[in-house]
């Protein structure tokens, strides 16, 4: 590969099936430039190793949300993503969306990255915090602390917080 | 004639990139790789994944939203 090899790493922190797509297609990509690549999954990220993933969006909070509908965009005022079944109204709607369009699932994203021996390590703290063992992730995470991440930074050309 | 060709066809971001590094390392070296794509972003990052990579981007050509590219394995 590159002469000069660059590595990278990424802490990630968000669980919802949108923000699980940024660290998920950096990572992939970064390792298929030939990167080493090193994942730190923690707090809301963390769910994203459980082997069943169960990813979920939601529009409360986020106006920039907006799906294209009949040639126009339409958003969701916040007090609607109150009523039940709305949030999983807009998961579909968006894994249709994607899936349409051609945009990987994240499960396929996540195989590649294990494929591409992308280094997974899961915050211990946050395993304690929410209650997770290894046996509900998928093969192939250790786990680790802050120390942990920061020794991987030093060594890291691109450190990204998402 | 490419020794192989990947059709990423109605693959989005980073799928025809990540498809393409899969299929680079079955081809021999100084084959050559053709990659058949619609995706419009498929232009710059063949072209930065081939800097990147020190594989040589030889020819890309677009016709009618329809994109080529022959990449040739030097890396």
């Amino acid at each position: 590969m590159s002469a000069e090899e660059k590595s990278m790493s990424i802490i990630v922190t968000k669980g919802s099936l949108d923000w699980a797509y940024p660290p998920f297609i950096l990572a992939t990509t970064a390792a298929a430039m030939g990167l080493p690549v090193t994942m730190f999954f923690t707090f809301y990220g963390l769910p994203l190793l459980l082997k069943d993933l169960k990813l979920q969006l939601t529009a409360a909070g986020n106006p920039a949300m907006k799906m294209p509908m009949m040639g126009a965009h339409m958003g969701l005022p916040n007090l609607l993503t109150a009523v039940p079944g709305v949030d999983a109204a807009c998961t579909k709607m968006m894994k249709n969306l994607m899936s349409k369009k051609g945009v990987a699932s994240i499960d396929e994203l996540r195989e590649l990255a294990v494929e591409a021996e992308v280094r997974l390590i899961a915050c211990q703290m946050t395993m304690d915090l929410f209650e997770y063992s290894l046996d509900d992730m998928i093969e192939g995470p250790e786990l680790g602390g802050a120390a942990t991440y920061i020794e991987v930074a030093t060594q890291s050309d691109i450190n990204l917080f998402i | 004639m490419a020794d192989h060709t990947l059709d990423a066809k109605g693959l989005n971001c980073p799928l025809p990139i990540l498809k393409a590094r899969k299929a680079l390392k079955d081809i021999p070296a100084d084959g050559t790789l053709e990659i058949i794509a619609t995706d419009p972003g498929s232009v710059a990052d063949f072209e930065a994944f081939c800097r990147q990579t020190g594989n040589e981007l030889v020819e890309h050509s677009e016709d009618d939203g329809t994109y080529r590219f022959l990449i040739k394995k030097t890396a």
